[in-house]
């Protein structure tokens, strides 16, 4: 039997180094994903591929949801569309139970095709073209306002309609989190909200029934949800007292953060990140202390991140070695920032998808895009990889298979692991004719 | 030839006399290193790792001229 290879190395000792590699020793290996081995994976799906895993899908949904309901009775989950619009995802999110919160008429039309009904619909965002708003509201989808134009188009429609639409408003307000998202629906503390409810009771077309905010997202601090909870409901309250109407829900938007490594935090995401529960517990807490003796509101809660990204995972292969100038080492990849959107502001973890010998050294993993700014990951440590060696990236489930771009390459496969450890195909990889499709030669150039 | 001026170890560590630079390898870049202290050619040496390891000769080569240009950048090899 021959011995086990390992690549000829030769690394130059710095003060420190010694420390760096053993720590540096304990590199993490993926063989598989739910049981089934990446190897397979790759071999009959190919190289770059999306993984989901329903099952993690799943138990998360489950867990936050009996989180939240263990800590206030009434808690809805409205799936944020725009983390991951994937058809077989959204179904998941939907049959535990999730309503839909969509942002774009893209994102409407979507859900409604997957079966939603428009009154488990919320329709958020700061652009709703005046048709499919119509649409919406005849449909009977909860319309968050976010400017007073659209407050306008709404009073119009109403008129067309011969009838009253409720709508719940977009606020934004001081929590102590920044960037405060404050482009977004009107103003708390400045007296904006308070004046555009006024004018919106004295038109007398529109009725408020939720109120609703979303204060940016990864955001590590449980308290602020707090902050926001006691302020939309003091807020609610002071609108039943002066107009009469019932706020029915109070919507606390997304937010809550995965388990990733944010650029600039060098804590682990196990300690950076708060547990979930703590944020159960800070809303609960200022939701139930606050209300005086009235039904308890529907909390809805668009929580996108926490739910799904760490139920997907990209497989990646090593696809060219070479040595930089600065002498360390590098790898290109054939997945780049065009699939991984997120790793402008994430360092995933990178797990080899086979076991590979050898002294770990920092390394630079590039994409395949020509293109200088096609850097997935700066330093992490490897052992020597070849051509050919897998990596698993994680966690990549929210955000990307969204907002990847269509650019110099094309998108591969998206596969499912299902509950029952079978691998599903749940967007197929583009070709060149998907690309062209839409693409037209004027005469003269034929 | 500069190789022969290296303090090597058994364990991989190397020490550059003319620099104070050192360095460790593994356990094929030490007989990497030994071997073309001795003059074999890197050819020649992959077939020898070939022949111990779990590894075929092409691939044993390219890692060989991998090595190498990493003696080069750290100015352990001169082209002769
Ligand atoms: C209005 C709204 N709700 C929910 C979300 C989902 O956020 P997250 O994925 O951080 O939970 C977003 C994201 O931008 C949003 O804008």
């Amino acid at each position: 039997m021959k011995k086990p290879y390992q690549k000829p190395t030769i690394v130059k000792l710095q003060i420190g180094t010694l420390r760096e590699q053993k720590s540096a020793l304990a590199q993490r290996v993926r063989f598989e994903i739910d049981g089934v081995p990446v190897k397979d994976l790759l071999q009959k799906f190919g190289s770059p591929l999306f993984v989901f895993s329903e099952k993690r899908l799943r138990e998360q949904f489950r867990y936050a949801k009996r989180l939240f309901e263990t800590h206030y009775p009434r808690v809805e989950f409205s799936w944020s569309y725009k983390t991951n619009y994937l058809d077989a995802i959204c179904r998941i999110f939907h049959q535990e139970g999730a309503t839909a919160e969509v942002v774009s008429e893209f994102e409407y039309e979507k859900a409604r095709r997957l079966g939603v009904p428009g009154e488990k619909i919320i329709f958020n965002g700061p652009y709703k073209p005046r048709t499919i708003l119509k649409k919406a509201v005849e449909e009977g989808a909860r319309i968050h306002v976010d400017s007073m134009d659209e407050i306008l188009d709404l009073e119009e429609i109403a008129k067309e309609l011969e009838r009253k639409i409720s709508i719940g408003i977009r606020l934004n307000l001081d929590t102590g989190i920044y960037p405060r998202w404050d482009r977004f629906g009107f103003n708390l503390e400045s007296g904006e909200a308070l004046q555009v409810v006024q004018r919106i009771a004295a038109g007398g077309q529109l009725e408020i029934v939720g109120l609703h905010c979303h204060q940016g997202t990864f955001i590590l601090e449980p308290a602020a949800y707090g902050r926001a909870a006691e302020k939309l409901l003091g807020f609610a309250q002071k609108l039943e007292e002066a107009f009469g109407w019932t706020i029915e829900y109070l919507d606390l938007g997304g937010g809550f953060p995965s388990r990733n490594r944010l650029k600039g935090l060098y804590l682990p995401p196990e300690v950076a990140v708060p547990p979930l529960s703590e944020y159960a517990e800070s809303i609960a807490k200022a939701l139930l202390s606050n209300l005086n003796s009235r039904d308890y509101p529907l909390l809805i809660l668009e929580s996108g991140r926490a739910l799904v990204d760490e139920a997907g995972f990209l497989i990646t292969t090593v696809q060219a070695v070479k040595r930089l100038p600065d002498g360390r080492r590098a790898y290109v990849l054939d997945a780049g920032v065009n699939l991984l959107f997120t790793a402008f502001w994430y360092h995933f973890r990178v797990d080899l998808g086979e076991e590979v010998l050898g002294p770990p050294e920092p390394s630079v993993l590039y994409g395949p895009l020509c293109m200088n700014i096609d850097v997935v990951e700066e330093a992490v440590n490897l052992p020597p990889l070849s051509r050919g060696v897998p990596l698993v990236l994680s966690p990549v489930g929210a955000y990307n298979v969204t907002q990847w771009m269509q650019f110099i390459t094309y998108r591969p496969r998206v596969i499912l692991i299902t509950e029952k450890g079978e691998a599903e195909v749940i967007r197929e990889a583009e070709t060149l004719e998907d690309l062209v499709r839409l693409e037209r030669v004027p005469a003269h150039l034929r | 030839m500069k190789l022969n001026r290296l303090a090597i170890s058994e364990e991989g560590f190397i020490f550059d006399p003319e620099t104070g630079n050192s360095y460790t390898v593994n356990e094929t870049g030490l007989k990497v290193l030994k071997a073309l202290r001795a003059g074999q050619s890197p050819s020649e040496i992959a077939e020898a790792l070939s022949e111990e390891f779990e590894i075929s000769v092409p691939e044993a080569l390219r890692d060989v001229e991998e090595f190498l240009e990493s003696l080069k950048r750290f100015r352990l090899w001169e082209e002769s």
